[in-house]
């Protein structure tokens, strides 16, 4: 047993904390904000992670969000503030005699003071077939890893619970491919929120997805030998079942500290400044009982941190006097906010307003002119005003003729979006998720000189979380920082959409979708087909998700890549045949010959990346070009296309008395390899023979610089107006490697660089470092990115011009149209 | 000018692609003409204002086109460059009738009278 001795104690106090979750650490946060240098602090977690933000966990599912992207903390934080971390070692026993806990590992710590942020366990009903392999709870990322396996296998699920949790586990599942059955007990989905014709509504909406919604269905027994196959209803159903997801709700987890014989009832009883019953022990977050209450959101846990971390810092503070809470579903597309109480009757007066055409429904209920509870579906924007309106216990009477068109509408000035944020009182809540009001961020924007989204993200982490108050903080930021402001933080691919590249291409994997329709429909897209910047971005994105089943999209190509050859100012074509390694021969060079004459084709040029070029050519000559050029045996050089160009060589070994390895055999290799691969730019190689480097490998996208011993890799270098010379990837000895390392760094750029970015930008961007984690540190992700590529060129070598030449495809490209009179 | 339109007929709207054109040539110039992913027909000179730049080759979308060229986008109703660019391309008068595509020419354009 390791032992801390009391002898070497610190001059600090010692506080222990119990629980590395949202609640333990955001009152830690809170400590050091007041009081930096007064603790000497060491967290326990029984997860084997950093601190992340468990109301993520269903962006996480559905692939909105990946774990980086969740994580509050990261063990660099842990470091810099001097936390010793013991995380994936729960604390088994508190010894309040001796003042020490003892984890499982056997590690006993001693503490002046402890705090309790246990959290809560999710219920798991004990029915029959509870315990068989396939039922999983929805509480911590190993459930998402769980539920993950399953899906990837797709078939049949069942979500138990319709609450908030299990409609978010249920929309990540279908987004994953599962057939999603949701069993709920009562008669509407999410009854604790929703008011029956709210609930509909979004039974409707699911359903509509492909989500069966069954209510008032009590389960019987969960089915299975070993692994789950079905669960059972007590009226004789049957669902088909591969995966059970238990969402039913969360009991405060209270059992460490009733070991220790400290006042637990429903959770560990509390008192306003978040002290048990024992003066040197305090709770907070989901595992306590204050005034009766228990919570099982994230903004009561924000305000208890705040009293807790103003008690131990010695501020004088009111404390927690309960909160009063409001809940937002997070499913991408569906709006739904709930506050207060609801239930109406009695002394109660409702305001309904219903647009069935826009799905929008909207309850908003009075006592004595005072809002007492709203609930929203469709439209939820105003959430957050009435919500204030209702904390404050502002009279609405005045208000009462437009208090269901919102906002704008009552305010008068407040149309004006800037004029509405102004107009928020200081303890307006803008970030619900880390329950930041508008005061704490105005202060941090004068404060710490803020003047981006990011920075604000950064210091008060308002909008770092679900995003969905970004809108709000920008206009904060706007309104604060008056004409100084400027928003640039998500650039949208264009005005079609407000998604950038990334959130693009992750959701297309995420949701799995598959068609440019689908897409513009799902993400929301402002125009009907998008327009000549989003569409061939997101044809390749498509293409680059889905090689060998997404069909290109012709009309979303540009014209070069429509018609193979390249659009002169003149509106005539350039054709490039492709020359292996930039060899030739003369039965070649003889069609090349006579196809100029034959067409009459003014100009011939040698290019740069050792091609012929012949410019001048008529569009409607393109195919007779390219059947003779075929017939030669020369296929398209793809010197048009987003995609790879060429492969340079030098004459290396093979005539070069300098030569120290076989440039051109490799250079012919390499092209015959990766020719035909679509990519986000044009994509250029060269293959030298020894470092003197005649091919100039350096300025190309990947370059080979042979040595005595092997091959020196470059990446990421272009000619152009900002010439950039390449970064050395990493040395190989082997023909073998040469060409798994160039496979994997194109996949790698394929899946990871944005439409029309080249190389050298997108390595700017993400860093080398990161390029060789993934591909050189990382064997069997190079290998896996290798076998991609692989598998994505199968159908990409098909000679687009033999396809029009003598297939007859796109004829209709290059015929004109004729005419007839009309009668 | 208020000469008569001479209206040629130029086949079913499927002989154009969804999202995309084909070309007439007149005895003048070069028409193009643009089928929208709402079956939509309409037809302009193949000729950008700017460079002279080939719009039937330039990618369709919504009641637009963009030329190949320099990226310059037209209404396909007006002919009018859109945002901040100016410019108008000719606009040449079309018709669906009976699921067949007419477009009206000039005379000069349907060779009936020459110039000068």
């Amino acid at each position: 047993m390791n032992h801390v001795p009391a002898n070497i104690k610190s001059a600090k106090t010692r506080i222990v904390v119990i629980g590395n979750g949202m609640a333990g650490m955001r009152t830690v946060e809170e400590i050091l904000s007041r009081a930096p240098d007064k603790y000497d602090i060491t967290v326990f977690g029984a997860e084997p992670r950093v601190n992340y933000n468990r109301i993520m966990l269903s962006p996480l599912l559905s692939g909105e969000k990946d774990f980086d992207e969740i994580v509050i903390n990261t063990a660099e934080w842990y470091t810099e503030n001097n936390i010793h971390l013991y995380s994936g070692d729960p604390v088994i026993m508190i010894d309040r005699d001796r003042k020490c806990v003892i984890s499982r590992s056997g590690t006993k710590t001693e503490y002046d003071q402890l705090l309790l942020a246990t959290g809560s366990d999710p219920i798991i009903i004990p029915i029959p077939g509870h315990k068989l392999d396939g039922v999983v709870t929805f509480r911590d990322v190993d459930d998402v890893d769980t539920m993950l396996g399953a899906a990837a296998k797709g078939g049949p699920a069942v979500v138990i619970g319709g609450g908030l949790l299990g409609l978010e586990a249920a929309v990540g599942l279908q987004s994953r491919g599962m057939d999603v059955t949701v069993l709920h007990l009562a008669g509407h989905v999410m009854e604790r929120q929703l008011d029956p014709s709210a609930g509909y509504l979004l039974a409707q909406e699911l359903e509509r997805r492909g989500i069966t919604v069954i209510t008032e269905a009590d389960t019987a027994e969960i089915v299975g030998s070993e692994n789950v196959t079905g669960v059972h209803l007590k009226d004789g159903r049957m669902i088909p079942a591969d995966l059970v997801v238990m969402a039913v709700g969360i009991r405060p987890n209270g059992r460490l500290a009733a070991d220790a014989g400290i006042a637990v009832e429903r959770g560990i009883v509390v008192d306003d400044v978040m002290t048990t019953s024992d003066p040197d022990i305090f709770a907070v977050g989901e595992c306590v009982q204050h005034r009766g209450q228990c919570y099982g959101l994230v903004a009561p846990l924000f305000e208890m941190a705040k009293s807790c971390a103003d008690h131990l810092a010695e501020i004088e503070t009111d404390g927690y006097t309960g909160s009063v809470t409001s809940t937002k579903l997070k499913v991408t597309g569906v709006d739904v906010f709930s506050a207060g109480d609801f239930s109406g009757g009695g002394e109660t007066e409702e305001i309904v307003f219903r647009d069935a055409g826009r799905g929008v429904y909207k309850r908003i209920v009075l006592e004595d002119g005072k809002i007492k509870g709203a609930v929203l579906y469709g439209d939820t924007s105003d959430g957050a005003w009435y919500f204030q309106l209702m904390k404050d216990g502002e009279d609405v009477t005045e208000l009462r003729d437009t208090l269901a068109f919102g906002q704008a509408f009552a305010g008068g000035s407040a149309g004006n979006p800037l004029d509405a944020v102004a107009a928020l009182p200081d303890d307006a809540e803008i970030c619900g998720c880390n329950g930041v009001c508008k005061g704490s961020i105005v202060s941090a924007i004068n404060e710490k000189g803020l003047t981006t989204l990011d920075e604000v993200k950064g210091h008060t982490k308002a909008s770092a979380s679900c995003g969905s108050c970004v809108g709000l903080v920008e206009n904060l930021l706007a309104a604060t920082l008056g004409g100084d402001y400027q928003a640039a933080t998500v650039k949208p691919i264009c005005t079609c959409t407000e998604h950038d590249h990334d959130s693009v291409r992750r959701l297309i994997i995420a949701k799995g979708m598959k068609s440019m329709p689908e897409i513009m429909q799902e993400l929301e897209w402002k125009s009907a087909d998008g327009c000549h910047v989003c569409r061939p971005a997101l044809n390749y994105y498509l293409l680059a998700a889905w090689p060998n089943e997404y069909v290109d999209h012709g009309a979303s190509r540009f014209i070069n890549e429509r018609v193979h050859a390249n659009i002169q100012k003149d509106g005539t074509y350039s054709v490039v045949p492709r020359m292996w390694g930039g060899l030739t021969n003369p039965r070649e060079l003889r069609a090349i010959a006579d196809v100029a004459d034959k067409f009459e084709i003014p100009t011939v040029k040698v290019t740069g990346g050792q091609r012929i070029d012949l410019l001048g050519v008529k569009k409607e000559d393109l195919p007779g070009v390219w059947a003779d050029l075929n017939a030669a045996g020369m296929v398209s050089g793809h010197a048009y296309g987003k995609s790879l160009r060429t492969v340079k060589t030098c004459v290396g070994q093979e005539w070069c008395r300098f030569g120290t390895q076989m440039s051109m055999s490799m250079g012919v290799e390499l092209e015959k390899m990766t020719w035909g691969s679509w990519m986000p730019h044009k994509f250029k190689m060269a293959v030298s023979g020894c470092p003197r480097n005649c091919a100039e490998a350096t300025i190309k996208d990947f370059g080979l610089v042979a040595t005595d011993g092997g091959w020196d890799l470059h990446v990421g270098g272009n000619g152009g107006i900002h010439v950039k010379a390449t970064e050395l990837l990493c040395k190989v000895t082997t023909d073998e490697e040469v060409r798994e390392y160039c496979g994997a760094f194109i996949q790698l750029y394929r899946e990871e660089a944005r439409y029309l970015e080249r190389t050298a930008p997108w390595i700017e961007r993400v860093g080398l470092k990161h390029v060789q984690e993934r591909m050189v540190d990382d064997e069997a992700n190079r290998k896996a990115l290798f076998e991609r590529f692989m598998i994505s060129q199968k159908n990409a070598q098909k000679d687009p011009w033999a396809e029009r030449a003598s297939e007859g495809v796109d004829a209709h490209e290059f015929k004109p149209l004729s005419m007839v009179a009309a009668e | 000018m208020t000469d008569m339109l001479n209206w040629v007929n130029i086949g079913p709207v499927s002989t154009i692609p969804q999202q995309g054109a084909r070309t007439l040539q007149t005895e003048t110039d070069r028409i193009a003409i643009f089928r929208t992913l709402d079956d939509q027909v309409y037809a302009l000179l193949d000729r950008c204002p700017h460079k002279q730049g080939p719009l039937a080759q330039g990618i369709v979308h919504g009641h637009f086109v963009t030329c190949p060229l320099h990226n310059m986008v037209f209404s396909l109703e007006t002919g009018e460059a859109q945002g901040p660019d100016d410019g108008c391309a000719a606009k040449v008068e079309c018709q669906v009738v009976d699921g067949t595509v007419r477009i009206g020419l000039t005379e000069l354009q349907a060779g009936l009278r020459h110039a000068g």
